[in-house]
């Protein structure tokens, strides 16, 4: 099981902050072309990814037991 | 006493400051990131903060160290408040001391760049006739590298 996070704007597309999919292996560009797909998050594109609360760099591998953070532009501050 | 911080209630600025404070220190800086009204022209009625909070604690955290390595005897604290805030309220509160003023002001102003630039928080706007999340304000749209300037940026000095 991989855990995928989602947040502000990306979430409320989605309509979850939180979904978990069933598979032991995958790459952090797989997980964003398939959410890209399924519903519909077009600026998906613009986010960065964290791997267990780490940025990593495109097309990581994860496997099950990992946390996907996709992290839209930030605007803290 | 965490330095570093993401908290729900109204931030007590005074002690954001006595976390910095030290016997080797000359110099205070304070930097107050308020809720603005007007942007462009448009009314914001509020703002809502979301963040991923274990790792914005991290990255205010790793702030915190590439100040202290950057500006030598420097020491940073770090809150930031998420929820829904009214104009005028501080969502940021940045902290810093070192033994001269000049450091104190530059590491305080690296601060919030770097906010902006690595730490998970997300804003959203409310205004009276709708809402929408903002990203990206330094306008650098997609991160050239595909992702946020993770090494202490000389070009954001």
């Amino acid at each position: 099981m991989i855990k995928i996070l989602l947040f502000a704007g990306l979430a409320e597309q989605a309509g979850t902050q939180a979904i978990e999919i069933d598979m032991e292996q995958a790459t952090t560009d797989e997980i964003k072309a398939s959410l890209k797909e399924q519903y519909g998050l077009e600026s998906i594109d613009t986010a960065m990814i964290a791997v267990n609360e780490s940025y990593v760099k495109e097309n990581t591998s994860v496997s099950s037991g990992d946390t996907v953070a996709i992290i839209p532009p930030v605007s803290g501050g | 006493m965490e330095r570093f911080e993401i908290t729900k209630t109204p931030i007590n600025t005074e002690n954001i400051i006595k976390k910095v404070e030290k016997r080797e220190a000359g110099a205070i800086t304070t930097f107050i990131g308020t809720v603005r009204e007007w942007t462009n022209g448009k009314r914001t009625v509020r703002l809502e903060y979301e963040a991923y909070e274990p790792m914005a604690v991290q990255m205010l955290a790793q702030i915190g160290a590439e100040i202290e390595e950057k500006w030598e005897g420097a020491s940073a604290a770090i809150t930031h408040r998420i929820g829904v805030l009214d104009i005028g309220e501080a969502a940021v509160v940045i902290a810093v001391s070192s033994p001269h003023r000049k450091a104190a002001y530059e590491a305080n102003e690296y601060a919030i760049e770097r906010i902006k630039q690595i730490v998970p928080i997300w804003k959203k706007e409310i205004w009276e006739d709708g809402e929408q999340w903002i990203g990206d304000q330094l306008e650098t749209t997609a991160y050239p590298n595909g992702k946020p300037d993770l090494s202490e940026g000389e070009q954001h000095d």
